[in-house]
């Protein structure tokens, strides 16, 4: 039944349960998933970014470096975390807690919900760019374990910014892209009312992504969405997660590089 | 030739254009041939108009040693993307065939001043410089080459970012251009990067602004969102001068602005100072 249900939706449906604000976000996983969690805040330069939190976390029996993006429930909490858009401050903070990983021998998780890194001017300014792109060369040689959860929304460079590691698993009805719907349509249609088609034409669903394999799994969602039974959604993400930590942990460190490294060689390569 | 052509006129405009050139940006009349010996850039304003990627290492490399590969590497359609002006594949075949190239950079070994490099040119007029799989892929290709033939890479960027035909795909190449970077500076070699007009969105977050050294064209844009984004995100204008290279090296991301004209001197400089 969930599975009949889940076929009838198009990509502009999966969009709105991804970003659908009762979805669970990353104060539900660090409740539901998580036994321990312990923040640290602060990338040493700047400043905290709210929009991107990390922290020690004890899923199941595993210690971990955990790292995500905050969207907030209702307009206080959402403009306290810039609606999950991290600045480079976030960017800055994630790579301090995965080097801190690397030393401590801890794997990391990386939670990804962003519409997108944000476009402001200050996140111009204290280079928003050469933010996220440090932690691309870093995350392709992070020395520990890394899992990757595309939570919600996956924005473009904003969720890469986290989201470079060993496995890369998605939930159900969350959607990772190049661009908004939205944004895509206002430029290639010329016509914002068109993202609807530029959502299906992008192929931005886990089932899309599977077959393009860019990902490795997908987290079943509960039907009708993650938000409907966060309990069972988050126990399934829990469940994922130990399993692909425990394969992982078996490799050997040189085997474990080589195999990210051949993963992103792979992609786009024909 | 028909009796009831114009030749006469048509051939005095044709000679008009040949001689004068206009300058984009401070739209001063320059004989062509200045325009050309000062490599494109205005005498008056220093404006620097974007340059194919022939062109491009004509100016920085010497004379005949630039050595293309991986030219058939090039490009692809995984989505099989349409949008409302047709399909990419189409849009992809015009655009080879007009720049005579396969995807957006070149990439091959050359000697900038006698210093054996592999180079990586990108050129703007192909779909906007757009970093496609094929981009990412002879981008990671050429890096890798560099690794094998211990030699310092140089990238020059010219691109507005990910190239949205190829969705998901082209996000990738971000990380996958970085990977192999990050390969490259571990086995201790230099890699230079040149940001021209514009490096932004995808290109900047990615290769582009992990060199040893950035180093920027003057008034070259640079920034990672767009400005009609940023502006709509935070509902005030910009200043003018946002964005440009003098912006962002003011503020720590580029390690010098150096003019056109003196840009091969200053790579062969700087890589001197690293051993090669």
């Amino acid at each position: 039944m969930a599975k009949e249900t889940q076929k009838k939706l198009s990509a502009w449906d999966i969009v709105q349960i991804a970003r659908h604000a009762e979805r669970p976000n990353i104060r539900d996983i660090i409740r539901l998933v998580c036994s321990d969690f312990v923040e640290l805040h602060g990338d040493r330069l700047f400043g905290d970014d709210r929009g991107l939190i990390g922290g020690f976390a004890t899923i199941g029996s595993e210690k971990v470096m955990m790292i995500g993006h905050r969207k907030g429930r209702g307009v206080e909490e959402n403009i306290d975390a810039n609606f999950g858009m991290a600045s480079p401050e976030g960017y800055r903070k994630a790579m301090r807690l995965m080097r801190l990983a690397e030393k401590y021998g801890l794997p990391v998780v990386s939670f990804v919900d962003t519409p997108g890194a944000y476009p402001g001017i200050e996140a111009e300014a204290r280079g928003q760019a050469e933010a996220i792109a440090h932690n691309l060369e870093f995350m392709s040689t992070l020395r520990t374990p890394m899992v990757i959860v595309i939570c919600g929304e996956g924005g473009s460079g904003g969720a890469l910014g986290i989201a470079v590691g060993d496995r890369i698993l998605m939930l159900q009805n969350a959607v990772y892209s190049v661009i908004s719907p939205e944004g895509c349509a206002s430029i290639l249609w010329r016509d914002g009312t068109k993202a609807p088609q530029a959502a299906e034409t992008l192929k931005i669903t886990a089932d899309s992504l599977k077959k393009l394999g860019i990902i490795d799994e997908i987290v079943p969602e509960p039907a009708g969405g993650a938000h409907t039974d966060p309990a069972a959604a988050l126990a399934a993400v829990k469940k994922a997660v130990l399993a692909n930590l425990a394969s992982l942990k078996k490799l050997p460190l040189d085997e474990l590089l080589q195999q990210r490294y051949d993963k992103f060689s792979a992609m786009g390569r024909f | 030739m028909s009796w009831f052509e114009k030749p006469a006129k048509a051939a005095a405009s044709a000679s008009a254009e040949t001689v004068w050139a206009v300058c984009p940006s401070c739209k001063a009349y320059i004989a062509r041939t200045t325009w050309q010996e000062a490599g494109k850039v205005c005498p008056r304003c220093n404006y620097h108009e974007r340059l194919s990627g022939r062109e491009r290492i004509a100016m920085l490399t010497d004379t005949g040693s630039f050595k293309e590969f991986n030219a058939a590497v090039g490009v692809n359609d995984p989505l099989g993307f349409k949008d409302a002006s047709g399909s990419y594949k189409d849009k992809a075949a015009n655009t080879a065939a007009k720049t005579g190239a396969g995807e957006a950079v070149l990439t091959g070994t050359a000697k900038i001043n006698k210093s054996a490099v592999v180079l990586g040119v990108m050129d703007f007029k192909f779909l906007g410089g757009s970093l496609g799989s094929g981009t990412g892929e002879r981008i990671l290709l050429a890096a890798e080459k560099a690794v094998a033939l211990k030699r310092p890479l140089i990238i020059v960027s010219a691109s507005g970012g990910a190239r949205m035909h190829e969705g998901i795909v082209s996000l990738m190449q971000m990380a996958k251009t970085c990977a192999a970077i990050a390969r490259l500076k571990e086995a201790g070699l230099p890699y230079i990067s040149i940001l021209t007009d514009p490096t932004t969105g995808g290109v900047s977050a990615s290769y582009a602004m992990v060199g040893d050294l950035n180093i920027a064209e003057p008034k070259a844009l640079i920034g990672f969102a767009g400005r009609r984004v940023i502006e709509q995100t935070i509902k005030q204008k910009l200043p003018d001068d946002f964005q440009t290279a003098e912006y962002t090296m003011a503020h720590g991301f580029i390690d010098n602005i150096v003019p056109r004209k003196k840009l091969k001197a200053f790579v062969a400089k700087v890589l001197r100072y690293a051993g090669f």
